[in-house]
């Protein structure tokens, strides 16, 4: 097997961009990425596009084709996937590409993640992301997809001793770092107090325990290892790739807390890594709602189970703790446009093992983790990634 | 003589309930001044996930709960409402398959106003008697509407009741049954229309006092009885005035009528009304006690039963289920804001 | 009227009745019912049997949904609980007839029969399963 660098990385910023379509914002990351990695179109060999739900957010499918044509390959005729597993779709195209590389295939592909969630209203968008869950036995019921997060919380409340605060810290500090990331749909810090008291969405969420609806693309250049010099001088290495799968339903799953999906995709990581939780410097994980991360934390092994809210008032996740999580605002505040996510992650994860991360930047940072999770923990798939 | 009758019973009301006093409120008339004069204090409100189908199937699964009866061998199914969901697509069907007696099965939905569900009692008496059926269920229950404004909206309520008819383990001989019916209209609703509209006075004297009083008399001719013999009498109920004062004209007492009288603290459940008021004296009644039950339904007509407790009643397992007295103590009050939500007034598309 | 009738007709057993299925090797109870058993996997292809299962069980964790899907707009605030059922399988339900401060965890609850979602004003109705407290506590 190959290993497998990233030599370019792409981002538009996220929020709510009324004057971009789907397509401009996707061959604006794609185009950033291929600049910043001095490549041309006919050295790429496969593009790899994940995004959740075109079809119902931009009514388009077949994007794979359609984001080839308006990154002006259409006469290249490269091979161009789509790759979905709602909100994981991005990490899953990351993924793809990987694995494409590594297995010989081929030498420089490109990956995209990209959603437009705001040519549809707010509850047309909940709906679409009700989508990510069981439809038949957990959506139709009325379940939404924050109300399913809030159930892991409650019951994370009950077991563990959670509180509304640490929950509510996760939020805090994710919007400090937003606040020193440009691309971010929010770059200004909030209060524990405002998010305490924002609105109930699904009890025991407020508003802001919540990641918006957001629009944006993000893209990366991936290329055999060996030949990534040839490109750049600070390629940085996919060391471990890891990705499972579980329940589509909460319901399901073996323990109501524990994101079974992530425990299995990070023990694949690690092995291929060679590598414990303790070697990881930093990491991005999927914080859809402030539970999401309090729950990663623990399902990486970075804290023991139960241990995620203790670890928040401990501040070892802040961009100056012993771990920093989510330096670049997270889901949270940097905004979650679906499929652009799991991409976004990696982009985030070489701005900083590259040394590019400006105010944000890590201190001594050389191995990174990204998680990006699919549904309620249906997906996870999981990258390490170190400077080389 | 073989005894055909009720094997089992259930009942059901929504437990939303809003105040006389608090629609009189909005409509700016005396809340106390018209309790009192329709004798109704307050009546059951649906929730928005509550129907005519859905309270028929709690009714029929709390009287299954009750007995030992295997649902695949009942026979037949008719339900009776003025507010089936579907104009086309019958109730009983959604009723037969939640309760698993499907596909061999006779269904169909009932319309007569308040005394559907009576009606199709006597349907499965019939079919029984002629051993068509081994059981059949026979329900009344209604999401009765009411125009806002209109001197309805203070009695038109939710609930209703259902009864599994058969000839074993019978807890209620039906020992005689019988109707009378005229083309009376006193009450009615117009097809596609969302309200019903009403003879107001008109539904009293000629309509509601004529055809149950005929009816009981006809009734009593036939079983050779009076007032006196019977334990429990039950009327129809659209307020709380009405059964009171036909009951003293036919002879019967308060004593006799206020187990089944349920219309001041649940309104007027329609179909549900008398055979909610049955299904509360089934509740406590003992063997050997008669009743008396007369429906009456707008359009008009009316059916009476003569019915006689059996022995088996001590083995019903009465308990399984809420009693009306339990369904009607468990409730929480509304404001008129929230029933007018839940009850679909304030609908625009 | 937007939705095909089909997928909600074809899972009426299961939304009105709870029928749900048995692995014959390892005994375990699926809700809905599941082709194979994800234990015993091949052992338990043909092996499965259809059981009705009794509709109550324990609240293991819930949501009180304040911002609903439209079909539930006018029901908001409203509790969703996972319940494990009495026979083993958990299910994602709404819980109804009951005060919002007096859901917990551990409540003892049984089904209900309720319009789950209408297709429009036009649409058919599909009905199913809710949850409310258990009668007498038990």
């Amino acid at each position: 097997m190959r290993e497998v660098a990233v030599i370019g990385v792409g981002l538009t910023k996220f929020g709510e961009l009324w004057d971009k379509s789907f397509r401009q914002l996707i061959a604006e990351a794609g185009s950033k990425a291929i600049l910043d990695a001095k490549i041309e179109g006919k050295d790429i060999n496969a593009l790899y596009i994940g995004s959740m739900s075109s079809g119902r957010f931009v009514d388009q499918e077949h994007i794979g084709a359609l984001v080839a044509e308006v990154s002006g390959f259409s006469q290249l005729h490269i091979p161009a996937t789509r790759v979905e597993g709602a909100c994981a779709s991005g990490g899953l195209a990351v993924r793809e590409g990987y694995l494409s590389i590594a297995s010989g295939i081929n030498d420089i592909v490109v990956v995209g993640g990209v959603e437009k969630m705001n040519d549809v209203g707010g509850s047309e968008a909940t709906e679409i992301l009700a989508t990510a869950s069981d439809q038949e036995w957990e959506a139709f019921f009325g379940a939404t997809f924050p109300g399913i997060y809030a159930m892991i919380a409650t019951r994370h409340m009950h077991e563990y001793g959670t509180t509304k605060e640490q929950l509510a810290q996760v939020a805090v500090k994710n919007h400090a770092n937003g606040a020193f990331n440009p691309y971010a749909q929010y770059q200004s810090p909030i209060s524990l107090e405002s998010v305490i008291r924002a609105t109930t969405v699904a009890y025991p969420l407020g508003l802001l325990d919540c990641s918006p609806v957001s629009d944006g693309a993000a893209s990366l250049v991936l290329c055999a290892a060996e030949k990534a010099k040839k490109y750049t001088d600070k390629p940085i290495k996919i060391i471990g790739s890891g990705q499972a799968s579980d329940t589509l339903a909460l319901h399901g799953r073996r323990d109501i807390c524990t994101l079974d999906a992530t425990v299995y995709a990070a023990k694949m990581a690690y092995k291929q890594a060679n590598l414990t939780p303790k070697d990881i410097d930093f990491a991005e994980v999927h914080d859809c709602f402030t539970i999401g991360e309090i729950c990663a934390i623990e399902d990486l092994g970075f804290v023991e189970k139960g241990k995620g809210g203790k670890a928040i008032d401990n501040k070892i996740t802040t961009l100056d703790g012993s771990l920093p999580v989510n330096t670049s605002g997270g889901l949270k505040a940097k905004g979650h446009p679906v499929g652009a996510t799991g991409v976004a992650q990696i982009v985030e994860l070489t701005m900083q093992l590259r040394g590019d991360a400006g105010k944000r930047q890590v201190k001594d940072g050389k191995i990174g983790l990204a998680h990006n999770v699919g549904g309620s923990g249906a997906t996870c798939v999981i990258h390490i990634l170190e400077a080389m | 003589m073989e005894q055909i009758g009720v094997v089992s019973y259930g009942a059901h009301i929504p437990r939303y309930r809003i105040k006389a006093e608090v629609i009189a409120a909005v409509w700016g008339k005396d809340g106390q001044a018209i309790s009192r004069g329709l004798g109704i204090f307050e009546k059951s409100v649906p929730s928005v996930d509550q129907d005519t189908a859905t309270i028929s199937v709690e009714a029929i699964r709390a009287a299954l709960k009750r007995c030992t009866l295997n649902p695949s061998d009942i026979g037949a199914i008719y339900v009776g409402s003025e507010s089936h969901p579907y104009a086309v697509k019958p109730t009983g069907t959604i009723v037969g398959e939640a309760i698993g007696a499907t596909p061999d099965l006779m269904v169909a939905d009932y319309e007569f106003a308040c005394k559907a569900g009576t009606a199709a009692i006597q349907t499965c008496l019939g079919f029984v008697k002629a051993d068509m059926i081994d059981y059949g269920v026979a329900i009344g229950a209604d999401t009765s509407q009411a125009a806002p404004g209109d001197a309805l909206e203070y009695s038109a309520s939710a609930g209703g009741a259902a009864f599994i008819i058969g000839k074993n383990n019978v807890i209620a001989t039906i020992n005689h049954t019988l109707s009378y019916t005229t083309d009376t209209p006193d009450f009615w609703r117009r097809a596609e229309m969302k309200y019903p509209s009403h003879g107001g006075r008109f539904t009293g004297e000629p309509a509601y006092f004529k055809h149950i009083t005929n009816c009981a008399t006809n009734l009593m001719t036939k079983a050779q009885t009076k007032p006196q013999d019977y334990t429990y009498a039950i009327f129809h109920q659209p307020n709380g005035k009405f059964p009171v004062n036909v009951a003293k004209k036919l002879g019967f007492t308060m004593d006799q009528v206020k187990q089944g009288l349920l219309v001041p603290y649940i309104g007027n459940t329609y179909s549900g009304a008398s055979m909610i008021g049955l299904a509360s004296v089934l509740d406590v009644a003992k063997p050997g006690d008669r009743i008396f039950m007369t429906s009456y339904g707008s359009g008009a007509g009316s059916d009476g039963f003569d019915m006689t407790v059996t022995n088996n009643i001590t083995r019903l397992s009465r308990e399984k289920a809420p009693s009306v007295a339990q369904l009607v103590a468990d409730k929480e009050y509304v404001d008129y804001g929230t029933y007018a939500k839940m009850t679909n007034l304030l609908f625009w598309e | 009227m937007k939705e095909g009738v089909a997928r909600f007709w074809r899972e009426i057993p299961q939304r009105y009745n709870f029928m749900g299925n048995k692995c014959g090797t390892c005994e375990r109870v699926f809700f809905p019912p599941r082709e194979s058993c994800p234990y015993c996997r091949r052992k338990s292809i043909g092996n499965m049997k259809e059981i009705k299962l009794t509709g109550k069980g324990e609240v293991v964790t819930y949501t009180i949904i304040h911002v609903g899907p439209d079909d539930f707009e006018e029901q908001t605030p409203y509790p969703i609980a996972i319940i494990k059922l009495e026979e083993g399988p958990q299910i994602t339900a709404q819980i109804v007839d009951c005060p919002l401060d007096e859901v917990k965890i551990g409540m003892k609850v049984e089904s209900t029969f309720r319009k789950i979602q209408q297709d429009g004003h036009t649409g058919a109705i599909y009905y199913g399963y809710k949850f409310h407290k258990c009668y007498n506590n038990k």
